[in-house]
């Protein structure tokens, strides 16, 4: 029977030659992912399960990266119970301020995700590894707490949804652009409990950066998965950087998609989600004035070379607008470190912009850049809810790098060709 | 397991930060202190209508946005009985079950607010009392029904030392 790449990689985690969707199966997990928000419940949870050690230590990765360094008492004390447990467990993968990451920028880069992979994390945005080619799925702490036990967790086979995107992508338009517009035809609920399959010349085009953010953003259409076909530029970026063998799945011509998406997207504009959700899209050029207070250019969706060296191009040389606050987070070491070394920080301070250290801080109202009543700010996060960076009557708008960039300098959302 | 309550209704796409805020979420976790607050941007009195055994009644894309099981565990300490909609946010879905909230999807729209409700979850039959009429659902899989009885995954766990399947 034919299958998609997603049943394959289910199929083979299960110990069988296939699976169909709707099918409710067991699996063996690659790696189980928590942070400083979702592991504390877990590791709670895991005492509550009679286990005593988890079932491997080298594939259960912490990564305390929303409140740390440690915005308060609370959020200290959360750390210290994943430091804890990762000491008393002897995990190898617990990631330790100064030299931790954005985690879904974090793991990747550190090649302990890979092709081929099934991987569950407890936070949301886990469907980014789909980029490398891989399985990968947000859970709760509790199906965290049963994989660190057991390292198998159930799955229901999901359907697949196929989008197709034909044409060559034009300049200042990016994965961002992609798949905000692609939420933006399907709905934050278009593609619940499935499987969005990324394909077509303009996805084959993209580095492994935008890829991530693609695969990224999959949950905010509802997905379970968001996976894109491993090819070379997935080899290149994996050769030397995997910390366990790999393997390349395809979808096999005749699988069975739900639906078949196909966009042309050779005029694209870069695109903005306006408040309340990221499917609210239009291109910037019909955004209208719509003044900004802040700019945050960071965060598990946007936060990594590619989208530092955009910002860049488009603020060097320039300000940041007298009223606005411009933060830049870079999401990992290695990425701050290789953005200080082509000069990339250099440029943002010179406009007037904060950098800070790792974290997901302002994306989910945390710390680092919470708004006031009545503030908007443009941002390269991926959700705009009410309230989701501060007070419930602030406003998120959702764009890639260059524009969040141009916005800034400008004081109003504005794509990059008004500045460059 | 029989349940029967009243219906408390809300409308498609009820992400977890409106069933309960981050300004709470972060700060504790205590759940009955949590419970307090379900709901409370979309309705500020649910805390205070709500009886024990009552049914939140929803629309598409319940619990979207994050993955952290205080938007299930607040609602299960609010004592609501179950959470009937037209579809679920899939986290929301398995995080649920996990802690041992039944959730059911169903066409709700024939469904009103204070509807007296009686809900089989593993039969999968909702009878509207109030209205005289009965409303299919999805059954839920027997290893819901027996992590659900078990009351939740963790429990689920100690009693079969992993999952259990058969």
């Amino acid at each position: 029977m034919p299958m998609t790449i997603t049943e394959k990689i289910l199929a083979a985690h299960a110990g069988r030659d296939e699976v169909s969707p709707g099918e409710l199966i067991n699996v063996k997990v690659d790696l189980a992912l928590g942070n400083d928000i979702t592991a504390p419940v877990a590791i709670k949870e895991f005492g509550r399960t009679g286990v005593a050690e988890v079932f491997d230590r080298e594939r259960v990765a912490l990564v305390p990266d929303h409140f740390v360094p440690n915005k308060d008492i609370k959020s200290a004390e959360q750390a210290k119970l994943l430091r804890d447990f990762a000491r008393r467990q002897g995990l190898t993968n617990y990631f330790e301020v100064g030299r931790m990451g954005i985690e879904h920028c974090l793991l990747p880069e550190q090649g302990l995700v890979g092709p081929g992979d099934l991987v569950i994390g407890a936070d949301s945005h886990t469907c980014t590894y789909g980029a490398l080619g891989a399985f990968s799925t947000g859970v709760g702490s509790t199906d965290l707490a049963a994989a660190m036990a057991l390292g198998e967790t159930w799955l229901k086979v999901p359907e697949t949804l196929k989008f197709v995107y034909h044409g060559a992508l034009p300049a200042w338009v990016g994965g961002k652009d992609l798949i905000l517009y692609t939420i933006g035809q399907t709905g934050v609920d278009g593609a619940l409990y499935m499987a969005m399959e990324f394909t077509g010349p303009a996805v084959a085009s993209l580095s492994m950066d935008g890829r991530l953010t693609m695969a990224n953003m999959a949950v905010e259409a509802g997905a379970k998965n968001g996976i894109v076909p491993p090819d070379e530029i997935t080899r290149r970026y994996v050769e030397g950087r995997a910390k366990r063998p790999y393997q390349f799945y395809a979808s096999d011509p005749g699988a069975r998609y739900a639906r078949v998406y196909e966009f042309d997207v050779s005029k694209l504009e870069p695109q903005v989600a306006f408040p309340h959700l990221p499917s609210n899209v239009r291109p910037v050029s019909e955004a209208g004035r719509v003044e900004i207070q802040q700019a945050v250019i960071g965060s598990c969706t946007n936060g990594r070379m590619e989208d530092l060296r955009l910002a860049a191009k488009v603020l060097q040389g320039k300000k940041v607008h007298p009223d606005v606050r411009l933060i830049v987070i870079p999401g990992t070491q290695e990425i701050y470190r290789t953005a200080l070394k082509e000069g990339l920080v250099e440029i943002f301070l010179d406009a007037g912009a904060a950098v800070s250290t790792p974290t997901c801080g302002p994306c989910l109202g945390g710390y680092m850049g919470i708004l006031a009543a009545g503030e908007r700010c443009i941002a390269t996060t991926n959700r705009n809810f009410v309230g989701r960076m501060g007070h419930p009557q602030s406003e998120v708008y959702l764009s890639n790098p260059a524009v969040a960039a141009a916005s800034a300098i400008l004081g109003r959302i504005a794509g990059p060709q008004e500045v460059c | 397991m029989i349940l029967a309550g009243r219906a408390h209704k809300f409308s498609d796409d009820v992400n977890t930060d409106y069933i309960i805020s981050g300004k709470y979420k972060f700060k504790t976790l205590d759940m009955k202190e949590l419970a307090k607050h379900v709901m409370e941007d979309l309705d500020p009195d649910f805390y205070r209508k709500v009886a024990p055994g009552d049914f939140i009644v929803a629309g598409a894309n319940f619990g979207c946005g994050s993955s952290r099981e205080q938007a299930p565990l607040a609602i299960k300490h609010a004592n609501v009985a179950a959470v009937l909609a037209k579809s679920f946010a899939r986290i929301f879905y398995r995080n649920a079950i996990n802690t041992g909230l039944p959730v059911l999807e169903c066409d709700t729209d024939g469904i009103e607010p204070g509807d007296e409700l009686t809900v089989d979850p593993a039969a999968g039959v909702i009878t509207n009392r109030t209205k005289g009429t009965v409303i299919p659902a999805k059954p839920l899989p027997p290893v819901m029904i027996k992590i659900l009885n078990d009351g939740g995954l963790a429990a689920h766990f100690r009693k079969y030392g992993g999952f259990n399947f058969d």
